[in-house]
């Protein structure tokens, strides 16, 4: 019962990381019905940038501002570096192909993924960083629920991840802004006759999306310690997985498939085996898509001609 | 080559196109190609270009493949281990031409393909079994197993548009390099078979042997590869003209309306992905003799983005265009490799794109100049601030002796300041992009500048990283400034 509980914990945990990865994913391909690739990259990058920030403020082990104060620093710098890295891919890389064949944004989207990647390690190098997070937060502090005892970072992940959802949720439903990326999401060409300003939204998404990928990089940072340059490739990829798992375009649909994919993999690895991970989260896919292709939480779009 | 050729802005999106539902009527070469026959060739080689153009397919086929038979005696020995490796580039280029370029599927798994037949080779042909199967034997039977593993993924995603076709492959590449990692025993059969090798890989694999001619020398392999290029290429042609290229280009271009004309979609999509991944498994066979070896390493996704990028640069769908792709992106890393000739490619590529890119000539000699005297300045400032940045030693070669004296080769510190030097000149390549007239010029300066400065200190070094970074680059820019590639035919949209 305690091994299942802890497992569970860790599906949480890893299942908040690409919610919050997947929303990106899902807000992009629901506007522009472009699988960003280059999205992990820019996950990558936030966790970067908050090692960049940790380092710059002295340290784990000895940081010069209060740590409540560093931790909210280090999620506002990736925040600026990822939706920077998010609106200048779209903006050069994407927006030129707007009218093009529907292979042509993938093409260049892996390119874009390739080339941050480089830069990456030509900027950090090929080694490991961590974050020393235990020397940040000690680790007994936390609170104890039944017969584990959570970790206060573990805690903070989800209840952090819980909050923009919430936050996320509101805003698409309530905001002018939120309402005009459904408006988009659901029929480009309509929601442009109604006088939205389609560019305006899309780079909205993009800052959003990329924003919360900086927050998920520095979440998965703190939790599991280790960022290294090519950390987004995969991470991108379980995401995606979990984007067309909930539903593809589906905000809500991210957050359920980000969690499921988290459990199964925490579960995968506690009971069977970690050499296994990627095997039980492609097979995962291929079996939604095979019994509902349009996703748990997505509606089938009728394609007029 | 982030310094000076990223994509000029196109003209604002047309309000009616939208993304999803094409409202036109179709896509077309034809129409495209419709203009160029009026433009004649002009300058020295026009003659020469004309009578080529008049030549029959068949014909250039033979100046290029009598051509490519001189390589050997033109070489040293080890070139010829390069030409191989062009050649083997070549053929996955031509197999994932007619998946990409052809039926218009991404397909992500190709390099799965081809290190399934590579593997596949090597288990039934070293002492890893042992076995050691006759080659005219094994290569029917892995090409029959590679073109039906094909099959195989391309149903599981047959139900699937475009999107998902790509990432389901991408997935099956990633796992099938983790499956030969880590299955190397299977689990439920025998404990004893060590099928993959693991991380180790096969070592030992048999050379190609038939009926007792072994090839087992680099010339013998190249002029094997050579010939059977030159078969595949024809066997493309003709089926590139036949009733079913025709109908892959037709999916390719409008699913719904080929549909319309009772062109069996599914199948001609799942066609072509078998053609590919036979392709494909078929190359790998090739690759595990030539190498003598096979191992997990070679079938990562960054020999799957060269494949692309080869196909991607001479034109997905034209097989010349393919050629040229993989001829250029095969060689480039050798050049690469060498700090006195990957300078040389460096400048000559970052002098051509400023020629072709900055059009009034007094704004070029503006750029050439400004970025001369920029230098001096910069290097003057330095010297008299901070005598620390003179102090490191150049890389060899003419080109970097020479821009000793004026690009800052640091000592100290080089790492941040390049770090500092790379984003800035990619924000400064990314800004040209969107400013005009003499805003352009002044942008571009310090731009070259850093470039220059960024490759000189670093770059030179680290020819694996220039090269991922220049495909990268390569992919983006290609599809934004010319998505048809080299020589590959432009398609206009009809509405």
């Amino acid at each position: 019962m305690e091994f299942f509980l802890q497992q569970t914990l860790n599906g949480l945990t890893l299942g908040s990381v690409y919610a919050l990865l997947a929303i990106g994913y899902s807000m992009v391909y629901g506007i522009l019905k472009l699988l960003n690739f280059a999205h992990g990259e820019v996950y990558m990058f936030g966790a970067f940038a908050g090692y960049g920030v940790l380092t710059l403020l002295g340290g784990p082990a000895s940081p010069v501002v209060p740590v409540w104060l560093l931790l909210i620093l280090m999620f506002a710098g990736s925040m600026v570096v990822s939706s920077g890295i998010g609106v200048a891919m779209e903006r050069f890389a994407y927006r030129p192909l707007r009218n093009s064949s529907r292979i042509a944004p993938l093409i260049s989207a892996i390119g874009v993924s390739f080339f941050l990647q480089a830069s990456a390690l030509f900027l950090f190098s090929a080694g490991f960083r961590t974050y020393e997070t235990p020397k940040l937060i000690d680790i007994s502090t936390g609170v104890t629920v039944g017969p584990i005892h959570v970790w206060l970072v573990r805690v903070l992940v989800i209840v952090g991840t819980a909050v923009v959802m919430v936050a996320l949720t509101l805003w698409v439903n309530r905001s002018r802004t939120g309402k005009a990326v459904r408006a988009v999401s659901f029929d480009r060409e309509a929601a442009e006759m109604m006088g939205v300003d389609v560019n305006h939204v899309i780079v909205v998404t993009f800052l959003i999306g990329s924003a919360l990928a900086g927050i998920s990089g520095v979440m998965t940072a703190l939790v599991f310690g280790r960022i290294f340059h090519f950390m987004g490739f995969i991470a991108g990829l379980k995401a995606f997985t979990a984007a067309v798992v909930g539903g593809i375009g589906s905000i809500p649909g991210a957050m359920l498939g980000g969690l499921l994919i988290g459990m199964a993999e925490a579960y995968t690895t506690g009971y069977i085996s970690s050499t296994f991970q990627n095997l039980i989260v492609f097979g995962l896919l291929i079996l939604v898509l095979l019994i509902k292709p349009t996703g748990l939480l997505g509606k089938a779009q009728l394609v007029k001609v | 080559m982030p310094e000076s050729s990223h994509p000029p802005e196109t003209p604002p999106p047309d309000p009616v196109e939208g993304g999803e539902a094409p409202t036109g009527i179709g896509v077309d070469e034809w129409v495209a190609r419709s203009g160029e026959s009026d433009q004649g060739y002009r300058g020295l080689t026009a003659p020469a270009r004309r009578a080529f153009d008049h030549l029959a397919p068949g014909w250039r086929l033979a100046i290029a493949a009598l051509a490519a038979a001189t390589v050997p005696y033109l070489v040293k020995p080890g070139g010829v281990r390069i030409a191989i490796g062009i050649l083997i580039l070549a053929m996955l280029a031509l197999g994932l031409n007619v998946v990409v370029g052809w039926a218009g599927l991404l397909d992500l798994g190709f390099v799965a393909f081809f290190g399934f037949g590579a593997y596949f080779y090597a288990i039934v042909a070293s002492e890893q079994l042992p076995a050691h199967w006759p080659t005219w034997i094994a290569l029917p039977i892995i090409v029959f197993f590679s073109g039906a593993l094909g099959v195989l993924v391309s149903l599981a995603t047959r139900r699937l548009v475009g999107d998902y076709l790509a990432i389901l492959t991408l997935f099956f590449s990633l796992i099938f390099v983790e499956i030969v990692r880590n299955f190397q025993r299977l689990p439920f059969v025998s404990e004893d078979l060590n099928l993959t090798g693991g991380p180790n890989g096969i070592p030992g694999v048999d050379p190609w042997d038939f009926f007792g001619f072994t090839i087992n020398t680099f010339n013998r392999h190249y002029y094997v590869l050579l010939a059977l290029i030159v078969l595949l290429i024809i066997a493309l042609h003709n089926l590139s003209s036949s009733r079913t290229g025709r109908a892959w280009r037709a999916i390719r271009d409008d699913v719904l309306a080929a549909e319309h004309m009772t062109m069996p979609v599914n199948n001609l999509m799942l066609l072509a992905f078998a053609a590919g991944a036979a392709i494909a498994g078929f190359t790998g066979t090739i690759f595990a003799a030539v190498t003598v070896g096979v191992f997990p390493t070679s079938f990562t996704l960054v020999f799957l983005i060269t494949i692309y990028s080869a196909v991607i640069l001479g034109g997905s769908g034209s097989i010349p265009g393919v050629l040229l792709g993989a001829l250029v992106i095969g060689y480039l890393p050798e050049l690469l490799r060498s700090p006195r000739l990957a300078g040389g490619l460096f400048y000559f590529g970052l002098l051509v794109a400023l020629v072709l890119l900055i059009k009034p000539r007094q704004r070029l000699v503006a750029v050439l100049g400004g970025v001369v005297v920029f230098g001096y300045a910069v290097r003057l400032v330095a010297a008299a601030i901070w005598p620390d940045a003179i102090t490191g030693t150049a890389a060899e070669g003419f080109i970097s002796r020479l821009l000793d004296g004026w690009v800052l080769i640091l000592g100290e510190n080089v790492r941040i300041i390049t770090n500092v030097a790379f984003i800035a000149a990619i924000a400064g390549a990314l800004a040209v992009t969107v400013v005009k007239g003499w805003w352009q010029v002044a942008v571009l300066i310090p731009t070259i500048y850093l470039g220059i400065l960024v490759w000189e200190n670093r770059l030179v070094f680290q020819p694996s990283l220039t090269r991922q970074l220049l495909f990268g680059a390569l992919l983006v820019i290609m599809m934004a400034v010319r998505p048809q590639g080299l020589l590959g035919k432009k398609r206009v949209e009809i509405t």
